[in-house]
C-alpha cells in the first residue's frame, strides 16, 4: 500500500476501502474480518502443531521452517496451538464470524441492533491477536504452561522462566473474553428484538438459537474465569499467592475457575457446529428438522446441565471421592442429551432424498465424527477409568475428536454451505470432494494411533520419548510416525481448500440468491447482500423447515412466501 | 459510514426496549465475575479462621459512611430518572450531578481510607485477606468511576434533552454498583 499514487481519487479510494473493511459497522463485514482472521490464526495454529509433531516424530531433528525443537520451544508451541485453536479459530469463527453473518440475515433485519459495539467487539479481539502474538517473540519467550495455565507453574516466574510472555499470554485471553461479551449483546439482543415480523419463537432457525444459547453460556462460564485471570494477573506481577500455597492460596481454586469455563466452552462452541449441521441437513436431504422443539429443550438442558460437570477434570487433583462420584454421574448424564440429538438428526436424514454435496459430506462427517468423541468420553468422565487415562494421549484424542469435528469439519461445512451467500458465487464441488476425503481420511489416521498411544501410557506432556525407554517398545515410534505423516498430508490437502476458496471467489460459477433452494430468510437477499441486507425487509408465515410438504408442486416452501 | 440508525435497532420483538436488555446483558456478565471473585473470598474465609484477625483492621466507620454515600447516590439517580420521565430535563441533569457528586465522595473517603491502611503496613500484599479486600474494593472502585464517567457523558445528552431513556439504563447500572458494595461491606468489614 505504500506504493500507492497520492492523487485525491486514489487517496479517497484507499479512504473508502479502509472504511469500508476496516472500520465498517456492517454485521456482514464485521463477520468477514472475524473469518479471515480466526482463518489466519488456524494457519498459525496448525503450523505449530506440524512444527510439534515433527518433533515428536523425529525428536532432535531440525525442523524444516522452523530449526530445532527444545523443551521450551516444545511447551511454548504446544501451549499456543491450544490456544488459538480454543479461543483464536473455534470462537471466533463459529460464533463470532457465522453469528455476525447469519444472525441479521436469518433473523431478517437489517444489521445488529448495536453496530458500533460490534465493530469494537472485533477491534478489541484483533487487540487480543497481536498481544498474543507480541507474547511469542518477548524476552523469555511465549508461555508453556498449557493453555489450562495452571498455577503455581504459571502464576511464578521462577517456575515458567517466561515472565513476560505469561502475562501477555493471560491478557491476551482476557481482551479475548471481553471481545465475545461485548458481541453476545449483539447475538443476544438481535434475535430477541429484531426478528422480523412474523417471526415467532419457533420460526426462528435452530442455528440462530444455537449461536445465541452459545452466547449465553459463555456469559455464564466466563465471569468466575476473569475474576481468576485478574487474580493470577496479581499473582504474576505483583507475587501476590491466590494460588501459591506457600503464601496461604490454593492452586486447585483456580483448576475450579478455569473448568467451571471450560467445560460450559465445550458446548459453546458445540451449538454453533450442531445448528450449522441442522441447517445443512435439512436442506440436503429435503425433509423438516425431525422434532424441532425437541432440539430447543435438548439444547437448553445441556446447557445448563453443562456448568455441573466441571470437576471431571480434576478427578487426580484431590478431589473427595464423594464428589468425583457426583461429577462421574452429571458427567455421564449429560451425554443423555446429547445421544438424544444425534438420534432427531439422524431421524430427519431417514427417508429424506439425499444429496451428497460437499457441505453435507462435511455435516454427516461431522455428527460421526463427533460420536467417537462423545463415545471415548465416557471413559474420561468415570473417574475410575480416568485414574489411569489422565494426562495421555488418550485425554488428547478425545477432544481432539470433539474440537476438529467442530471447530474444522462442521466450520468448513458452514462454509461450503454459506459461500455462495457470502461472495455471490459457487465453490467447485469436484475440488470440495477431493478435499474432504483428504481432510476426514488424514483426520483419523491422526487420532486413532493416539488413543492406542494413550491407552500404552503415553503421557501428553513429553517432547522427546528417547527419554523414556518404557515408551519407546515396540511399534509405539512408529504410530507416532503415523499421526505425523498423516498430520502432513491433512495439512497438504488444505491447500486445496484455499485454492478453491480463493479461486471461487473471483471465478466461480455465479450463484443467485438461492442456490440449495433453501426457506430461511438469508436466501432472499442478493448473494452477497448489499449494506442493509434487503430491498424490503421480509415478513415471515412459516416455520424454517417446510421442505417436501405434501401438495405443493416445489419440494421448498421460504419463510417469507405468503403461500 | 454516514447512514443513520439500522431499523434493527428500532424493533421490539420481545416488549422490553433494546438498551434495556443490553444493559441486562451487561449486568448479568458483571454479576458472574463478581460472584466468581467473591465466592473465591467466601470459600478461602469459611477455612481459614484466622483471617479475622486481619479483618479485624478494616475500617468499619468509612465503610458504613460509604454505604450511606452510595445509597443516596441511588436515590439521586432515581429522581434523575423520575424527572427525566417526566421531561424535565434540567431537573434530571441536576440529579445526575448529584450522583456524579456521590460516586466522588466515595472515591474520597476510600481513599483516605485506603492510605491509611497502606501507611499502616495493610498492604495488597500483606495477607490474602487483604490481596482480596483491595482486590475485590478496587474492582467495584473501577466500576464507580466508569459509572461516573458515563453519566458524565449522558448528562451531556439529557441538557440538550436528547437520549433521556438513558438516564434510566446508567440508573440500572449504578444501582448495580450499589448492590456490589452491599455485598462487599458485609464481607469485607462486618465479618471480624
Ligand atoms: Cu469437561
Amino acid at each position: 500500500m505504500g506504493t500507492v499514487h497520492h492523487s485525491p481519487a486514489s487517496q479517497s479510494r484507499l479512504a473508502s476501502i479502509w472504511h469500508r473493511y476496516l472500520f465498517s459497522t456492517d454485521h456482514k463485514v464485521i463477520g468477514m474480518q472475524y473469518l479471515f482472521t480466526g482463518m489466519a490464526m488456524a494457519i498459525i495454529g496448525g503450523f505449530f502443531a506440524y512444527v510439534f509433531r515433527m518433533q515428536l516424530a523425529f525428536p532432535g531433528k531440525e525442523v524444516l521452517g522452523y530449526g530445532l525443537v527444545n523443551a521450551n520451544n516444545y511447551n511454548m508451541l504446544i501451549t499456543n496451538h491450544g490456544a488459538i485453536m480454543i479461543f483464536w479459530v473455534a470462537m471466533p469463527v463459529l460464533i463470532a464470524a457465522f453469528g455476525n453473518y447469519l444472525i441479521p440475515l436469518m433473523a431478517g433485519c437489517d444489521d445488529m441492533v448495536f453496530p458500533r459495539i460490534n465493530r469494537l467487539s472485533y477491534q478489541i479481539f484483533l487487540l487480543s491477536v497481536l498481544v498474543l502474538i507480541a507474547s511469542f517473540f518477548v524476552a523469555g519467550g511465549g508461555f508453556g504452561g498449557a493453555w489450562t495455565s495452571y498455577p503455581p507453574l504459571s502464576a511464578n516466574p521462577a517456575y515458567n522462566l517466561t515472565p513476560n510472555g505469561a502475562s501477555l499470554w493471560l491478557l491476551a485471553v482476557a481482551l479475548e473474553f471481553v471481545a465475545f461479551l461485548l458481541g453476545g449483546i449483539n447475538f443476544i439482543t438481535t434475535l430477541m428484538n429484531s426478528r422480523a415480523p412474523g417471526m415467532r419463537m419457533y420460526d426462528i432457525p435452530i442455528v440462530l438459537w444455537m449461536i445465541v444459547i452459545a452466547s449465553v453460556l459463555f456469559m455464564g462460564s466466563v465471569g468466575p474465569l476473569i475474576a481468576g485471570a485478574v487474580m493470577l494477573l496479581f499473582d504474576q506481577t505483583l507475587a501476590i499467592g491466590f494460588f501459591d500455597p506457600s503464601k496461604g492460596g490454593d492452586p486447585v481454586l483456580w483448576q475450579h475457575l478455569f473448568w467451571f469455563f471450560g467445560h460450559p466452552e465445550v458446548y459453546v462452541v458445540l451449538l454453533p457446529a450442531m445448528g450449522i449441521t441442522a441447517e445443512i441437513i435439512t436442506v440436503f436431504s429435503r425433509k423438516k428438522l425431525f422434532a424441532y422443539k425437541t432440539v430447543l429443550f435438548t439444547t437448553i438442558a445441556v446447557g445448563v446441565l453443562s456448568f455441573f460437570v466441571w470437576a471431571h477434570h480434576q478427578f487426580i487433583s484431590g478431589i473427595d471421592p464423594r464428589m468425583a462420584n457426583i461429577f462421574t454421574i452429571t458427567t455421564v448424564i449429560i451425554s443423555v442429551p446429547i445421544t438424544e440429538m444425534m438420534f432427531v438428526y439422524i431421524a430427519t436424514l431417514y427417508g429424506g432424498s439425499i444429496q451428497f454435496t460437499t457441505p453435507m459430506l462435511f455435516a454427516l462427517a461431522f455428527l460421526a465424527e463427533f460420536l467417537i468423541g462423545g463415545v471415548t468420553g465416557i471413559f474420561l468422565g468415570a473417574s475410575s477409568a480416568d485414574i489411569y487415562f489422565h494426562d495421555t494421549y488418550f485425554v488428547l484424542a478425545h477432544f481432539h475428536y470433539t474440537f476438529v469435528p467442530i471447530a474444522i469439519i462442521a466450520v468448513f461445512a458452514g462454509l461450503y454451505y454459506w459461500f455462495p451467500k457470502m461472495f455471490g458465487r459457487m465453490m467447485n464441488d469436484k475440488l470440495g470432494h477431493v478435499h474432504f476425503w483428504g481432510t476426514i481420511i488424514p483426520f483419523n489416521c491422526i487420532f486413532i494411533p493416539l488413543f492406542y498411544l494413550g491407552a500404552a501410557g503415553d503421557h501428553r506432556r513429553i517432547y522427546n520419548y528417547e527419554n523414556f525407554p518404557d515408551l519407546m517398545r515396540g511399534h509405539m515410534q512408529d504410530l507416532r510416525i503415523v499421526a505425523t505423516i498423516s498430520l502432513l498430508v491433512m495439512l497438504a490437502f488444505q491447500g486445496v481448500f484455499l485454492y478453491n476458496f480463493f479461486s471461487s471467489m473471483f471465478r466461480g460459477k455465479k450463484a443467485g440468491k438461492n442456490p440449495w433452494q433453501a426457506n430461511t430468510l438469508e436466501w432472499v437477499a442478493e448473494s452477497p447482500p448489499p449494506h442493509g441486507n434487503f430491498p424490503t425487509l421480509p415478513v415471515v408465515y412459516r416455520p424454517p423447515y417446510e421442505y417436501s410438504v405434501p401438495g405443493r408442486s416445489s419440494d421448498f416452501w421460504p419463510q417469507n412466501e405468503k403461500a | 459510514m454516514g447512514h443513520g440508525q439500522p431499523i434493527a435497532t428500532t424493533r421490539c420483538a420481545s416488549g422490553v426496549a433494546t438498551g434495556k436488555l443490553a444493559v441486562w446483558w451487561v449486568l448479568g456478565s458483571e454479576i458472574v465475575i463478581f460472584g466468581g471473585l467473591l465466592a473465591c473470598y467466601i470459600l478461602y474465609r469459611l477455612f481459614h479462621d484466622q483471617w479475622s484477625v486481619e479483618a479485624a483492621h478494616t475500617n468499619t466507620l468509612c465503610g458504613a459512611i460509604n454505604t450511606f454515600v452510595l445509597l443516596t447516590s441511588s436515590l439521586f439517580i432515581v429522581l434523575a430518572h423520575k424527572a427525566a420521565e417526566e421531561g424535565a430535563h434540567l431537573k434530571a441533569v441536576k440529579f445526575i450531578y448529584l450522583t456524579i457528586a456521590g460516586a466522588g465522595c466515595f472515591l474520597v473517603i476510600k481513599a483516605y481510607e485506603w492510605s491509611g491502611e497502606i501507611t499502616h503496613g495493610f498492604t495488597i500484599t500483606k495477607s490474602l485477606f487483604w490481596s482480596f479486600y483491595y482486590t475485590a474494593a478496587g474492582l467495584h472502585a473501577l466500576h464507580v468511576i466508569g459509572g461516573a464517567v458515563i453519566m458524565a457523558i449522558i448528562a451531556q445528552d439529557v441538557k440538550k434533552k436528547r437520549h433521556m431513556h438513558r438516564v434510566e439504563l446508567i440508573g440500572l447500572y449504578w444501582h448495580f454498583v450499589d448492590i456490589v458494595w452491599i455485598f462487599l461491606f458485609p464481607l469485607l468489614y462486618i465479618a471480624k
